[in-house]
């Protein structure tokens, strides 16, 4: 029974060999090597340049999850006490926006938020004056919880939809007010949709690199762009990869970190 | 009924999909890697150029665009690409050769080579005439919106002006960044000198928080509509702007200016050499020259496409300056590999030096984390007790 279980999953053990192993080997490879293939630490010493860049971006990701998740966790519930007809067209309208290519509506953002875009031709014309919206830190916050918002509420409504009623009905029962209900048995229920939530939101954000590009000024610097600029302009692949290294690994401590804290409950999710 | 229309239609276009496939006639094809918004693309009425060269030889143009010669050379060494035309500048093309990337050109396939003026041949990026045959010429320099712009413009200094903070827009390529602080502080732009170098990369990052971005094209759409008030770039880009928007102006700064050669060359990964060369040449034809370049704004190298100039374009002092103005210009050298990793680290380290803030938040954050886990451990050791 056991054997051919593990062979059911033999397709994706192959694909993560080749698409995930692999580049991973390849990646720690480049990170302890220099240009002419002699191994080396330089390239991981040479990060504390740009520690100032990793703790940025770890921040403002960590900023865009929480975001996320007050704003995802009432459309979550909201969607799920909806009738189930109205429940799928509400999660359309949710997934409505991953129709289109991220790029395009981070393109939109700045066509709004910029000094002479849309919003600020609005509020000129109606005579309150120019104000700076785009090119600083809170405008990179929401241009990744506009894009990633869905990834939090996808995984939250899937729990929250399965919640017993019952459960709550017995803590009413036995006189829990509606914020204890939410507190003590909600929140506590929901804890795997909030941590592969806030991991779906948090873990693409830290790596971003064409929002900041788009949306920051130039002190808003992603490591995720200096990493692109690592490969597409300087030609530098060591450096990348060791900076690619390094974030996996702090993205993997922080995961850590999150599923020891809920440790309690059962995560399956992930 | 509707269903049956349905099938019909869904046959049809899987018919048309199967034919366009199998009976297409082949024709050869080759990818032009060229940089972006440089070649004239029909536009405003102007030729389309890679139109023009499939009807007159039946040859497809698979035409794409990068943004900086540090991308084309990216590209180029990363591998898994094939390219049959490239167009680097100067610099770049030493580097190119250099490395053993580029494939001698043979001139006879090339007759329009004669039409390249003699002051563009044998330069210094490809001394014994092998692997180049010229594109353009033209400057870099000032560009900035006079609506908002009203002080006398002269310097590179402007660059660096705190009125216009937020407002200006650099490049986003180490070498012509370089370039404009060395020629600020004096320097040679050509200089390996690592403290000079160091010099004008804390000149740089001390220009950061002024800029509003690091771009290569999206220079043309901030500008166009005012998002940006100054900025360094090609004049041939200028004269394309100002198409748009009438109150930009430029600038030769008076420090001195890069003035570059941006030359077809065909690279190792090439498939269609002889098609490449017939496109160079297609495209090297005075007549061809001249009109794309009336659009593109850059500066033709050969002095017989110049009757074939719109007239303005022709006559313009930016375009074609003086040769007083252009004793200013300086060209870029290849630079060691040593010099150019340098300045390439030290951009990118320009752009990431955040403001370092936040680490101390994570210190906290660690310091927190660390007590509860501590706070953690001895409670359930509490437990454990009982």
């Amino acid at each position: 029974m056991k054997s051919r279980v593990k062979l059911l999953a033999a397709p994706y053990l192959a694909w993560l060999l080749i698409f995930t192993i692999v580049p991973l080997c390849v990646v720690v490879y480049f990170a302890f090597t220099d240009a002419d293939g002699h191994v080396t630490l330089a390239n991981l010493g040479a990060m504390r340049d740009y520690l100032p860049t990793f703790a940025d971006s770890l921040l403002l990701a960590a900023i865009s999850a929480a975001i996320c998740l007050l704003i995802g966790y009432p459309t979550a519930y909201a969607i799920t006490r909806a009738p189930a007809s109205r429940q799928r067209f509400l999660i359309l309208l949710i997934m409505l926006p991953m129709c289109m290519s991220f790029l395009l509506r981070t393109l939109a953002l700045v066509a709004l938020l910029e000094d002479q875009g849309i919003l600020n031709n609005i509020l000129s014309a109606v005579g309150l004056g120019r104000v700076t919206l785009i090119r600083r830190p809170a405008a990179v916050v929401a241009g990744m919880v506009y894009n990633y918002l869905p990834y939090m509420i996808m995984p939250l409504h899937s729990v929250l939809v399965k919640l017993d009623g019952k459960l709550i009905e017995a803590a009413q029962d036995l006189g829990c007010s509606r914020l204890r209900v939410l507190l003590r048995v909600i929140l506590p229920l929901s804890v795997p949709g909030i941590i592969s939530g806030v991991t779906m939101v948090f873990v693409p954000a830290v790596s971003t690199f064409y929002i900041s590009k788009k949306l920051g000024g130039t002190s808003t610097a992603m490591i995720g762009d200096i990493i692109e600029s690592q490969f597409k302009t300087s030609y530098n692949l060591n450096a990348g990869a060791a900076m690619s290294l390094v974030l996996m690994i702090i993205v993997f401590i922080c995961m850590g970190i999150m599923n020891r804290f809920t440790g309690d409950s059962e995560v399956d999710l992930l | 009924m509707k269903k049956i229309a349905l099938v019909l239609l869904s046959v049809l276009m899987l018919a048309g999909i199967f034919t366009a496939c199998g009976t297409g006639d082949y024709t050869a094809t080759i990818n032009v890697y060229n940089w972006g918004v440089y070649i004239s693309d029909g536009s405003d009425g102007y030729i389309d150029v890679n139109k023009a060269f499939t009807e007159a030889t039946g040859i497809k143009v698979n035409y794409t665009t990068f943004d900086s010669n540090e991308t084309l050379y990216t590209k180029l060494k990363s591998g898994g690409v094939s390219y049959d035309v490239i167009v680097p500048s100067d610099y770049m093309i030493g580097a190119l050769a250099a490395e053993g990337l580029l494939l001698e050109l043979d001139y006879s396939n090339i007759p329009n080579y004669q039409y390249v003026d003699e002051s563009f041949r044998g330069l210094s990026y490809d001394p014994e005439e092998k692997y180049t045959v010229p594109y353009t010429w033209g400057t870099v320099g000032l560009i900035y919106n006079t609506k908002y712009v009203t002080k006398p413009v002269d310097s590179w200094s402007l660059m660096w002006d705190e009125d216009y903070a937020g407002k200006i827009l650099m490049f986003d390529n180490p070498r012509d960044a370089f370039a404009i602080a060395e020629l600020l502080l004096g320097y040679d732009v050509n200089t390996t000198d690592e403290t000079q170098l160091q010099a004008c990369a804390d000149k740089l990052a001390e220009q950061k928080e002024l800029v509003q971005s690091y771009v290569m094209d999206q220079v043309f759409a901030q500008m166009e509509n005012e998002e940006a008030w100054v900025a360094a770039y090609y004049a041939g880009d200028y004269l394309l702007m100002r198409e748009s928007n009438e109150d930009l102006a430029f600038c030769f700064p008076k420090e001195g200016f890069n003035l570059f050669v941006d030359a077809f060359c065909i690279p190792t990964c090439s498939r269609n050499k002889a098609l490449a060369e017939q496109y160079i040449n297609f495209l090297t034809s005075p007549e061809i020259s001249g009109e794309n370049m009336s659009y593109l704004g850059y500066s033709t190298p050969l002095t017989a496409a110049r009757q074939y100039l719109e007239e303005d374009v022709a006559a313009s002092e930016i375009a074609y300056p003086s040769a007083e103005t252009l004793s200013a210009g300086v060209t870029f050298d290849t630079l060691p590999t040593e010099t150019s990793n340098f300045i390439s680290e030290a951009f990118n380290k320009i752009k990431a030096s955040g403001s370092g803030w936040s680490v101390w938040i994570f210190v906290v954050i660690g310091a927190v984390l660390v007590a509860a886990a501590v706070l953690l451990i001895l409670r359930k050791k509490k437990r454990n007790k009982y």
